[in-house]
């Protein structure tokens, strides 16, 4: 046990880098999805329209989307003879975020657009009825859903900081560059270092506990006058 | 003016049309109680007077005004109103925060709103609960806040949905003594709807019964008692209506 504390701590300039570049890489993943998934969810769970029970299930379809496929989706988009090869992205950062966007995006959409529908009418009835204008009412159903909006953004962080398939395709797992905890863990593992491997996945079981202690710390207090 | 005027309004859901109104005048300064078994359309014809829906066919004006066309219009329309919903919604927030919502909407001053807050919430006996959370009360305390949040507007006109369907007879009776009071300080017109006769006996001037979507009786409340026109009415306060 000693050794091995000792070896984290020699280790910790680097784990340090891998746990912050995790971090970036999923957070801004996480930050885009949402900024495209609440507005949309919202629209789709409050508006009746052509199309929007098949659109729903293809949301819903997406949010299963095998991580290593949206690494392949990417991957193919960013390779050097692919349709974006030339701006030279393919294992960086940016691929990987561009990468967990396409996981996150589906899912932060289809719970958002759940968490508005399940009361959309009766709280879009009363907003309106006590004076409000359409936009107005729309903010309501939206600030009061804001709890399960909050879980929908934590579940798509969950899913992007813990996948591996995606990051590893079109991130490398390049030291000091591309590194994050799940393709590090993958790499330990395979060169047998059960034990840092095992190291890693508790920091990363830690982080996600913070992030999501931090995240729903606030979402159901009062405010007071 | 009157304050509603209903000519030829009709709406339909699919082939069935569950209302059909084709003249319906209601004057203001007065407590209206809409009665009749569930599914007659009453409260089809309060979200209609609430401008919440419109109409499949047929005109409603409210103030010698009609009510379609104009976004702008109606909206000032709809902040001279305000509908009580039989399952009050809280939101998630403090008591004082719920009623506030729609003076906040109308951009009164802070001072102005806090006054008029606590003068809602002191009207139905809430102003102890003004800083607790809204979603942690009974029904009945729900309903109170819910109509002081309405009464906090100062609508001219108030409609209430079924709103002691869920009530013990207390909190029934302290809603009542509330809508009737309110109505007279206010100056509020008051249409109340509900499936109990003995509250439209209670507390209203006017009372009309509605069946299968049609306004069949429309008469003074002692006189709809006392001498009711239509047999279907006769047959609905003995009890013996078949629907």
């Amino acid at each position: 046990m000693d050794a091995i504390i000792a070896y984290l701590v020699s280790m910790r300039a680097e784990i340090g880098q891998i746990v912050g570049l995790s971090l970036t890489v999923s957070g801004t993943a996480t930050l885009l999805a949402s900024l495209v998934g609440i507005p949309l969810g919202a629209y789709v769970g409050m508006n009746e329209f052509a199309g929007r029970r098949l659109l729903l299930r293809v949301i819903y379809t997406l949010m299963a989307l095998p991580p290593v496929l949206a690494g392949l989706l990417v991957f193919l988009l960013l390779s050097r003879s692919g349709p974006l090869g030339r701006w030279g992205l393919l294992f960086t950062p940016a691929a990987m975020i561009a990468a967990q966007f396409l996981l996150v995006t589906p899912i932060v959409t289809g719970l958002t657009a759940a968490a508005v529908a399940s009361k959309e009418r009766v709280i879009h009835d009363l907003a309106l009825s006590l004076g409000a204008a359409r936009s107005q009412a729309a903010w309501a159903v939206i600030s009061e859903a804001r709890t399960a909006i909050m879980a929908a953004v934590l579940t798509g962080f969950g899913r992007a900081f813990a996948e591996v398939g995606a990051v590893m395709l079109v991130g490398g797992n390049i030291r000091h560059y591309t590194r994050v905890l799940t393709t590090a863990i993958v790499q330990l593992t395979r060169q047998g270092e059960i034990t840092l491997a095992v190291s890693l996945g508790v920091i990363l079981l830690l982080i996600s506990f913070v992030v999501s202690s931090v995240m729903l710390l606030d979402s159901d207090q009062f405010k007071f006058d | 003016m009157p304050l509603y005027e209903l000519r030829d309004v009709t709406r339909r859901y699919g082939e069935r049309t569950v209302l059909d109104v084709p003249e319906l005048t209601l004057m203001g300064d007065r407590v209206y109680a809409i009665v009749g078994p569930s599914g007659a359309g009453k409260t089809t014809l309060l979200r209609i007077l609430n401008l919440l829906d419109p109409p499949d066919s047929g005109q409603v004006r409210f103030m010698g005004q009609e009510t379609a066309g104009n976004e702008r219009r109606r909206l000032e329309m709809m902040r001279t109103m305000c509908m009580v919903f039989q399952k009050p919604y809280m939101f998630r927030t403090t008591v004082f925060n719920n009623v506030a919502y729609g003076l906040r909407l109308r951009s009164l001053t802070p001072t102005e709103i806090r006054s008029r807050v606590m003068e809602a919430l002191e009207f139905v006996g809430m102003q102890d609960f003004a800083h607790h959370p809204a979603t942690r009360l009974s029904g009945g305390e729900g309903q109170r806040v819910a109509v002081a949040r309405a009464l906090a507007i100062r609508p001219q006109v108030l409609l209430l949905d079924e709103p002691t369907a869920n009530l013990d007879p207390a909190n029934v009776a302290h809603i009542e003594r509330i809508v009737r009071q309110g109505a007279d300080r206010y100056g509020t017109s008051v249409l109340l709807v509900t499936h109990n006769l003995f509250q439209a006996k209670r507390i209203a001037d006017e009372t009309l019964l509605m069946v299968d979507g049609r306004i069949i009786e429309h008469q003074p409340t002692a006189d709809f008692f006392a001498h009711p026109r239509d047999a279907r009415t006769q047959a609905f306060l003995t009890g013996t209506m078949v629907y």
